[in-house]
């Protein structure tokens, strides 16, 4: 098992470097000098020269490259091309505002989605899980936004008001000092992956209701809860732990979209507000940190996967 | 390359021709005995018409100013002007034809790619495998709209580019799929047979392999599109594709959404009609697996 562990987590090392590759290469097809990018054009040639000289413009792709991962290594994510400021004074404040709505999301999602699933299993094939069997499905169909828009309409503008449509966090404030500003974003993110886990605790709980264990429990007489909740849900969780983990990684790039919707001050809007302002060492940094999160959540979701399945955690001691 | 089905059929040898003929015969009819694939197809049917003919019943030109900003809906515009006083029905009508064309395009380029990819690792395996699995581990490494906002951070929004970018983060997906499907075939005995009769390489994985994966193909297929039209409609509205004043679901949306207190139309057709699309492939997609769960389960 170790052995197994150790060439997942090495995998994934290998994997980051090669992101870093491939995020350093796209953004070198900028066309023409970044230099006279980040500069405008009516620069004067000796300042392009001096930034040129400054972003190491004058050496080889690649000796740019170490130069590049170096500096990040060093947790230094140079200078954002829009507003002069350090990337990492920038992203910061964003960072912490986006791992809340995250956070926020999968504390009320997953506990929510795996009742549910357990829910729909027992009453299964009964008019309650075949609506909500339907019901989940259209949801895992509508995209992040359209989910988005639907609650700002529903609970922010035309039908309630309720909520705050926009998620105003004044400046020099954390997102968690403004509850109100994270309901809707989050509600959206909760509403987005529900569907795909408690999909699947209800196929495992409904496989799981189904083996001897389980009618010998029943067989014993003991209480339906008791059947449920010690017997059958602890063997029928590990799926829905994984797919769990995975829509947590999912939420990475989900957070770009809703944060759009909401004007939520976190990375996504910022990696968009970035785009547009064609802001290279922002969109690097950013579509970095996210890859990050996004292999180092699925690395987790494949250990814990081995750690919480005995066949597999005895298998090539 | 040779990625469609009737291709495929074309190329595998007669007797087996038939067979599979009367399977797909088998499955398409398991399919649609479901409400829900019935209720997908008609939903997804009359989307696809709204985008196709909607141009032609159009009452006016989709940019051109003919209210008030932001008009109440009358007899004019039954649904009123938009945030620059544009008729918003016909540009609701006008604008399904780039989301849906766009969605098509990056979901043929995402599947074949990905059923090459994925054919060709499971059936050389050893080093052809591994690689090209690490390389699809890097291109999956970054969420889908990520990946594709990195290329537009470097060439500026571009639809050919978004149409490539979106294509390309399916492939991976795809692939891995594939490649599972495919690696329980490549042991099959018909496999060698035409291994031991000398069938040049690309003969056995399109001719051998692609017919006997179809099943798992026509399921991502349903998939990847309405994951693409979630994205390129995601991408549109956040002005990474489509530039106004062009008329697309995903600009309109975008367009209107700060007069939406007042005047709700604007967002609310395009927003209904994305949605619709997307529960209209899922659910015919849904109504498809369950069909082939259903026949290998029967056998």
């Amino acid at each position: 098992m170790t052995r197994f562990l150790l060439k997942r987590i090495a995998l994934g090392i290998l994997t980051l470097f090669l992101v870093s590759v491939v995020v350093f290469a796209a953004t070198q097809a900028l066309p023409g000098n970044a230099a006279t990018a980040i500069l405008g054009r009516n620069a004067t040639p000796a300042r392009v020269a001096a930034l040129s000289r400054q972003l190491h413009l004058n050496e080889s792709a690649f000796a740019q490259y170490i130069h590049w991962l170096g500096d990040i290594l060093k947790g230094n994510l140079g200078i954002s091309a829009a507003t002069q400021e350090p990337v990492t004074h920038y992203i910061s404040g964003r960072l912490a505002n986006s791992g809340f709505l995250v956070l926020v999301s999968a504390i009320v999602a997953i506990p929510l989605s795996i009742m549910l699933g357990v829910w729909m299993a027992v009453r299964r094939d009964k008019p309650a899980d075949q609506a909500l069997s339907v019901g989940t499905l259209g949801l895992a169909a509508l995209p992040d936004f359209v989910i988005g828009i639907l609650l700002v309409l529903l609970l922010g503008t035309n039908v309630t008001h309720i909520f705050p449509p926009v998620s105003l966090v004044p400046p020099g404030e954390h997102a968690w000092d403004v509850p109100k500003a994270v309901v809707l974003p989050a509600l959206t993110l909760v509403l987005a992956v529900t569907p795909y886990i408690s999909r699947i605790m209800r196929a495992s709980m409904v496989e799981v209701l189904e083996s001897d264990y389980v009618t010998m429990a029943r067989l014993k007489g003991l209480p339906n809860r008791t059947v449920i909740w010690r017997h059958a849900v602890p063997n029928a969780i590990v799926p829905a732990i994984q797919v769990s983990a995975l829509q947590l990684a999912y939420m990475a790039g989900g957070v770009v979209v809703v944060e759009y919707v909401f004007a939520y001050p976190g990375i996504g809007s910022a990696l968009i507000d970035a785009v547009g302002n064609r802001d290279v060492p922002v969109v690097q940094a950013l579509t970095l940190i996210i890859a990050a999160v996004y292999v180092v959540v699925n690395v987790g979701a494949d250990v814990l996967t081995i750690l919480v399945t005995p066949r597999l955690r005895t298998a090539g001691r | 390359m040779s990625t469609s089905l009737v291709e495929a059929e074309a190329l595998a040898p007669q007797p087996g021709a038939t067979l599979r003929q009367r399977q797909w015969a088998v499955l398409i009819r398991a399919t649609m005995r479901q409400w829900r694939s019935r209720i997908g197809l008609g939903i997804f049917s009359l989307m696809v018409l709204i985008a196709l003919a909607g141009p032609l019943i159009a009452p006016d030109s989709p940019t051109a100013f003919v209210t008030a900003p932001n008009a109440p809906p009358s007899v004019h515009g039954p649904f009123g002007g938009d945030v620059l006083g544009r008729d918003v029905w016909s540009r609701f009508l006008y604008g399904g034809r780039t989301v849906l064309g766009m969605a098509l395009a990056a979901t043929i380029i995402g599947v074949g790619l990905g059923l090459v990819v994925g054919l060709t690792a499971a059936y050389r395996r050893g080093w052809v495998d591994e690689t090209l699995m690490r390389i699809a581990d890097v291109f999956m490494a970054f969420p889908q709209i990520v990946l594709a906002l990195l290329l537009v951070a470097a060439f500026g929004p571009s639809v050919p580019l978004i149409i490539l970018m979106v294509g390309i983060s399916h492939a991976p997906r795809v692939a891995r799929v594939i490649r599972g499907a495919a690696q329980q075939v490549v042991e099959r005995e018909f496999v060698q047979a035409a291994e031991a009769v000398g069938e040049p390489r690309r003969r056995i994985i399109f001719g051998e392999l692609l017919p006997n994966v179809s099943s798992p193909l026509t399921v991502e297929f349903g998939l990847r599109l309405t994951y693409s039209i979630g994205l390129i409609a995601a991408l549109n509205f956040i002005g990474a594709g489509i530039q106004p004043p062009t008329a697309d679901w995903g600009v309109m949306i975008n367009e209107n959404r700060l007069a939406v207190a007042f005047q709700p139309w604007g967002v609310l057709l395009p927003i209904i009609a994305i949605a619709l699309l997307t529960i209209g492939t899922n659910l015919l997609t849904d109504g498809f697996a369950r069909a082939v769960i259903g026949l290998e389960r029967g056998e």
